[in-house]
């Protein structure tokens, strides 16, 4: 399997061959700024495209077909729409935090879109505590949503923006349990040694019965803590128009829908990472030829896959149930879900105390 | 251990990530304004409440609900950061690991169910 780590080493050496170490270092930290923008854009233009075909296709309609062969460029078209837009600024809004709200969400997406694990060798941020850095970033995004509901000072993005903080906070605890039973199988939080631990297996298979109970903990909580599917209250469009983002126009609105959909895309990256085992092909112990085989497909093409299927899994649950009512989905959190993942975990604790996973 | 693609801090990289959401939403903006239209008019700054006069600032005291939640998770949040090191080094343990955080998450399970019958969780 092709390993991206050569190919940095290479470059690293050709350039600090050239130039001063720091100058160095600038230049491949602006070509990984470069990579994230291109590949962050880039995603996020393909989940739209992405979203919209499937709900057509699960609602029986035909979607997208006027720009473009097949619709392709009918995203194109939305995004060059939405810049022209006009930037409206209400007179009673707090203007700085208004202004700062979207800058926290895009940078706790971009923080935890780094940390995926794009291939081998291919990791742009590799902390030790890998995704317990992970889940704590991803909660500046819950302030960036606080904020923007707060500053716009109406009522809707008010009540849109309590909802989606009770909800996001809530609901990131069983993420976080979810998470804490697969680190309690690997013993360890880092990405790279996450995936490598998966080479023979991933954890979705190796872990027994309580890592397939924290996979479904974590689709229902991943899918909560996005705002998306049965739990889109936040934005529940015949009660609060559009929720927190309602006095938002233009590319500031666009700035939501954009880190919405990326939030989509690293939820199933993450339960791709710590279940579907990240870049690790499908290995079956035993069958030496098709493990082979496997080898050959890229690795960023195997990480790529399984969050694209994980996602289709986000969106066949969300076009699929009524959604639900705040108290419905608070007493879901904290009178199920939140019970059986501290069960779960001490489940898995003594699993892994005696030895019983594979 | 710390070390990333290139051999660079994550530190480093992960300013650098944070930096390049910043550019992002800059450089989008930076666009928007240079392209699009502005106007004014009296009108179109008021808050949007589906075309009813709005009353009132909406900067006012809130539901209490909420409030009893955010401060469960803080609580339940904190148990999270304690329990990580110790799932780290769970398999090392062997089954020493087990009385003692069983005894911890007795405690908050205690703590949970004590919210749950003073009707914490009951939405009002």
């Amino acid at each position: 399997m092709f390993d991206f780590k050569v190919v940095a080493d290479w470059l690293n050496e050709l350039l600090n061959g050239l130039m001063p170490s720091w100058l160095a270092t600038s230049i491949e930290c602006v070509i990984v700024a470069v990579f994230l923008l291109a590949a962050y854009s880039l995603i996020a233009m393909a989940y739209i495209m992405y979203e919209r075909w499937v709900c057509a296709w699960i609602q029986c309609r035909i979607g997208p077909r006027r720009v473009g062969p097949w619709g392709l460029l009918q995203v194109f078209a939305d995004v060059l729409k939405i810049l022209q837009k006009e930037l409206i600024t209400l007179w009673s809004t707090d203007k700085f935090l208004h202004k700062l709200a979207p800058y926290l969400v895009l940078i706790a997406s971009m923080l935890t879109f780094a940390c995926l694990p794009w291939g081998k060798g291919m990791q742009f941020i590799d902390f030790n505590i890998g995704v317990f850095f992970i889940i704590a970033v991803s909660s500046i995004g819950v302030l960036g949503i606080l904020l923007a509901g707060w500053s716009s000072n109406s009522k809707y993005t008010l009540i849109g923006a309590m909802r989606s903080g009770a909800q996001m906070v809530s609901y990131e605890l069983s993420c976080g349990l979810a998470v804490l039973t697969v680190v309690c199988l690997a013993g360890t939080m880092n990405v790279t040694e996450l995936v490598e631990a998966q080479a023979d297996g991933w954890f979705l298979f190796k872990g027994h019965v309580p890592a397939f109970i924290a996979f479904i903990i974590y689709i229902i909580a991943a899918n909560a803590e996005n705002n998306r599917g049965p739990f889109d209250l936040p934005e529940a469009e015949h009660e609060l128009t559009a929720g927190y983002h309602t006095e938002y126009s233009g590319i500031h609105f666009g700035f939501f829908y954009l880190a919405e959909y990326l939030n989509l895309f690293i939820v199933s990256g993450i339960a791709a990472l710590l279940f579907l085992g990240g870049w690790m092909p499908l290995h079956v112990p035993g069958l030496e030829g098709f493990n082979a085989v496997m080898d050959y497909i890229p690795s960023t093409l195997w990480f790529l896959g399984k969050a694209f299927f994980m996602t289709f899994i986000f969106m066949w649950i969300r076009w699929s149930f009524p959604r639900v009512r705040i108290d419905q989905m608070l007493a879901l959190e904290w009178r199920y879900l939140m019970p059986i993942g501290l069960f779960n975990l001490v489940l898995m604790a003594v699993v892994v105390a005696f030895g019983w996973h594979f | 251990m710390d070390l990333s693609i290139f051999g660079i801090q994550s530190t480093t990289m992960a300013i650098t990530a944070a930096l390049t959401g910043v550019l992002l939403v800059a450089a989008a903006l930076i666009i928007a304004w240079l392209i699009g239209p502005r106007s004014y008019t009296e009108k179109k700054g008021e808050p949007y409440e589906c075309g009813i006069p709005s009353r009132g600032d909406s900067m006012a005291q809130f539901h209490v609900g909420y409030y009893l939640f955010a401060i469960l998770f803080l609580m339940f949040d904190v148990e999270t950061v304690f329990l990580f090191p110790w799932a780290v080094i769970c398999g090392d343990l062997n089954t020493s690991a087990l009385p003692a955080v069983g005894t911890f998450l007795v405690i908050l399970a205690l703590g949970l169910a004590y919210a749950w019958k003073k009707g914490a969780l009951r939405w009002k």
